[in-house]
């Protein structure tokens, strides 16, 4: 059973649902296997399986993106591309050096990077969850047909990825969205919330990212420093086993002492990636998706205003009143619209969010104590030991 | 006190500690004999034995060898201490060993005649120096024997680093403090003034003197032109200040080694250094600073190596020895390549940890939801307890593990010296040898032709000859007999050394993962209480 949804505190319900029962991991791409469970009247059956790959992800998350139906809601994040090239470099690497370690050094390291390897598709595959899980547990966006075609078509959706062309559009067209982005947040808001809120997440939005950023270096060299640990068993090993005196057994015993605190220490700053890391990285994404919640109601009350003043014109010249007035009310139906629902989003993502880091700073906390004291039982059995031989 | 005091002194248990009457008279004696020389002698009744102080610096302890060169060690020291009387006249000291007795006097003492004499009068136990001379190997099992407490001890402790003067001129001057109840030094407690330069000085001297022996000499510190600079150029940082704490450390170490070498503790300039108040600045060191000098033995021995000569014995335990040294040294240099790459990296994880306190601090202050906001400053707080956690587990890795190697791995340098100082005494012997060899055949030939105004010349050179190998054989068994007890002495050294510096690096890395668990403990509940 694949690692349910980490970051997020999700109500799922018997009516749909969702997730990764498997996946495969092949040269270029991972195909994942999305599992559904539903009592909806939409679906042929009760319980089904599809192959999925990220490409079809990204589509059905930029399908929500560009539904005008949905602009008043947060749009779940998409996962990020799942990215094996550092631990394929690495292992590349190791086996070029393979001449140049001891049989023992090069299976340990291989384990090491397979270890690796391992830990980050298990992290893809719980991002991809993720994100399924959080469009099934939304009220409106569970009832999406896309949404329904991923989940139950069982042939490929023939998404390709973007070209080159299509990139480069996309391109643009975020920079002219944070351009206006600047400017729709200029405009003061009349509503004391949406005020408080967007000052609140251009903030919090900047600090979580470097602290993502800065968490991410920290864990980083707490692996460093756990694979020296490793090294220095291996030495002391091989320190060990040239002779068979009293202090080449105290340097085997040594070395296997750091052999398993270095694993230790290695679950640790896994355990920091997965608990402090990833939370970070995903309200980054969140946090942001909400910032573009609050752009697109910015968007659509300045074209209220915007449609206001032109029916005054209108009215004044007596001229295409009528086109005017539609106008100014359709701009005014898709505001309110927004605003109700995004009310309801952004206090749901505080309340999704405060869960989230308890939940998270919790078992952090735990687990922290839990490789603590492993460490300190090791220590404490082999410094008896060590002390009672001299 | 007259001799015969002394004598009927002699004839009881040395007692266990100072303030005893049996100490005076020698001292008086060593006072009075202002012969340097003679002391090695004098004072000598009992053996030295100098227990010295586990790496911390100010921990004057009374306690359990912790620490490296405990009394055990001087196994040839503790046998003749606490023994009853009836032990004088055991086998140590025996009429083989006038030899080298002489030959001790003659280098050490410069003494005249009246040395001779004093074996006799110490002859309530035996000098250092005839211990030396003890023929028999001396094997594992005699030495673990010998794990008498010996009660005469010396301590030593190098603190207090000073900076004097300024500029470019400027030097650091380090407190140099001996507690001891060895009768051959003036006070129970003093302390001096010394500076690098005058480690230096010391390990020089020492060195011309007793590697010839094939004493292990323990090397000094290095010399070290960048961080010397910072200090005089009174850069206040923390890297200058760990450069100056790591040379102190470093000096400190030196010292414990030299004074716990037997023979190197009775020898006169090691007793000025240690207790002189001022000390005529060593010069040549500037040429010949403790690293050039190193250098210098390490390219003499790889120009014997070149040679690629071996000394044709049955006996092949030198020949391993020496291969093992050079397997354990290029281990050693890798293991110490790795730790400095774990301080480093601890050091980047303390630096990073601390930012990430910070920005985690601020991402609290953002947050407002009240008590996520407080969990995320108390995060902050714990990450920023780990900092100085990671903080101190980087210098213990440095200070105790890292540095333990580099000691380790000049002193097998140093080791692999005194093997190449055996190497030269055989080729010496054998050259001569050759020599001899050759002017016999020379004689023979003059015999033949007939010469006799000639042969006398060359019957002389035979003589002479004669002597030489006789003197080069003797010279290369005799250091052949120290270099093993030499190194069975470091192995046991080191072995204690190692093994009570891993002890405590465990012990470092037990009380931060104690610590660790107190932090998480107390944040446990914080992060709980978000709501």
């Amino acid at each position: 059973m694949m690692p349910r949804a980490v970051n997020v505190d999700l109500q799922t319900d018997a009516t749909l649902q969702v997730d990764i029962s498997d996946a495969l991991s092949e040269r270029d791409k991972v195909k994942f296997t999305v599992h559904t469970k539903s009592t909806l009247p939409n679906f042929k059956q009760n319980e089904f399986s599809v192959v999925r790959q990220h490409e079809e992800f990204i589509w059905l998350h930029d399908s929500f993106v560009e539904n005008e139906e949905y602009a008043g809601y947060i749009i779940p994040p998409a996962p990020p591309r799942p990215d094996f090239d550092a631990s394929r470099e690495k292992l590349q690497k190791l086996g070029e050096g393979e001449g140049s370690m001891t049989k023992e050094e090069f299976t340990k390291m291989k384990q090491e990077l397979e270890a690796e390897y391992l830990a980050i598709f298990k992290k893809t595959v719980a991002m991809h969850e993720v994100f399924l899980c959080r469009v099934a547990a939304h009220p409106v966006l569970r009832k999406d047909l896309n949404f329904h075609v991923f989940l139950e078509y069982n042939q490929d959706l023939s998404v390709r990825g973007k070209n080159k062309r299509e990139k480069m559009e996309d391109f643009f067209k975020n920079v002219v969205k944070s351009a206006d982005g600047v400017l729709v947040a200029g405009v003061k808001d009349v509503d004391d919330f949406f005020e408080h809120e967007k000052t609140f997440l251009l903030e919090y939005h900047n600090r979580v990212k470097d602290a993502s950023a800065k968490s991410d270096r920290m864990i980083r060299s707490h692996k460093s420093a756990a694979d020296d640990i490793n090294r220095i068993a291996s030495t002391l090993y091989t320190l060990g086993t040239q002779d068979s005196t009293d202090v080449c057994k105290f340097f085997l015993k040594v070395s296997e002492l750091f052999e398993k605190t270095r694993k230790i220490e290695a679950r640790v700053a896994a355990d920091e990636d997965l608990k402090l890391a990833d939370l970070l990285k995903y309200y980054l994404r969140e946090s942001q998706a909400a910032k573009d919640l609050l752009y697109r109601r910015g968007r659509a009350l300045v074209d209220y205003e915007n449609a206001n003043k032109a029916l005054d014109k209108a009215r004044a010249k007596n001229k295409d009143v009528l086109q005017a007035e539609t106008s100014q009310q359709v701009c005014c139906q898709k505001f309110e619209k927004i605003s109700e629902s995004a009310k309801q989003e952004l206090i749901d993502f505080k309340t999704r969010r405060v869960a989230a880091f308890r939940k998270n700073l919790v078992e952090l906390a735990e687990l922290e104590l839990k490789h603590a004291k492993g460490n300190l039982q090791l220590l404490q059995s082999c410094l008896g030991v060590l002390k009672g031989d001299t | 006190m007259s001799q015969t005091d002394m004598a009927a002194n002699s004839q009881r248990n040395p007692p266990p500690f100072p303030g005893s009457e049996d100490q005076d008279p020698l001292s008086e004696m060593a006072d009075g004999d202002s012969d340097e020389g003679e002391d090695i002698f004098v004072g000598n009744r009992n053996p030295v034995a100098a227990r010295t102080e586990s790496f911390q610096p100010n921990t004057a302890n009374g306690e359990e060898p912790a620490d490296l060169f405990s009394e055990e060690d001087s196994g040839p020291a503790a046998r003749s201490s606490n023994s009853p009387p009836g032990y004088k006249s055991s086998g140590v000291h025996s009429d083989d060993d006038s030899d080298l007795f002489a030959e001790a006097s003659m280098e050490l003492a410069g003494g005249g005649p009246s040395t001779a004499a004093k074996p006799s009068e110490a002859e309530a136990g035996p000098s250092p120096t005839t211990r030396k001379s003890t023929t028999q190997p001396m094997s594992m099992e005699q030495l673990e024997e010998d794990e008498v407490k010996d009660n005469f001890e010396l301590d030593v402790a190098v603190t207090n680093p000073e900076k004097i003067g300024d500029g470019m001129n400027a030097y650091m001057a380090y407190k140099v403090s001996t507690v001891t109840t060895l009768p051959m030094f003036r006070n129970r407690t003093f302390s001096v003034w010394r500076r690098f330069s005058d480690f230096l000085g010391l390990y020089e001297k020492l060195s011309l003197k007793h590697s010839l022996n094939g004493c292990i000499i323990p090397p000094p510190p290095e010399k070290s032109v960048v961080g010397m600079t910072k200090v005089k150029v009174g850069k206040e940082d923390s890297s200058s200040a760990d450069f100056v704490e790591r040379r102190r450390a470093a000096l400190e170490r030196y010292l414990q080694r030299v004074v716990s070498h037997p023979s190197l503790l009775q020898d006169p300039d090691v007793r000025e250094f240690l207790e002189r108040d001022e000390l005529p600045r060593a010069v040549s060191t500037q040429a010949l600073s403790g690293a050039g000098f190193l250098k210098m033995i390490n390219k003499a021995s790889d120009a014997v190596n070149k040679m690629t000569i071996k000394i044709n014995e049955s006996d092949t335990w030198f020949d391993d020895k020496l291969q093992e040294v050079e397997s354990e040294e290029l281990q050693l240099r890798k293991l110490h390549t790795v730790v400095e790459s774990l301080v480093n990296h601890r050091k980047e994880l303390c630096g990073n940890t601390a930012v990430f306190a910070k920005s985690i601090a601020m991402l609290g202050t953002s947050e407002d939801n009240t008590a996520l906001s407080r969990a995320l400053s108390q995060l902050a707080e714990v990450e920023d307890k780990m900092e100085a956690l990671h903080q101190a587990q980087a210098a213990s890795d440095f200070f105790i593990f890292a540095e333990l190697l580099a000691d380790y791995i000049r002193l097998l340098g140093a080791v692999r010296g005194c093997f190449e100082q055996r190497m030269k005494a055989w080729q010496r012997w054998q050259e001569s040898q050759s020599t001899l060899q050759k002017k016999r055949e020379a004689e023979a030939k003059l015999l033949w032709a007939n010469k006799p105004d000639k042969l006398q010349q060359a019957k002389e050179e035979i003589t002479e000859w004669e002597g030489k190998v006789t003197q080069y054989e003797r010279d290369f068994d005799r250091i052949s007999v120290t270099v093993r007890k030499e190194v069975l002495r470091f192995e046991k050294e080191k072995s204690k050394d190692f093994k009570s510096q891993l002890v405590k690096y465990l012990e470092s890395f037990l009380q931060s993962q104690q610590r660790l668990i107190k932090f998480w403990e107390a944040f446990l509940p914080e992060a709980k209480a978000i709501a």
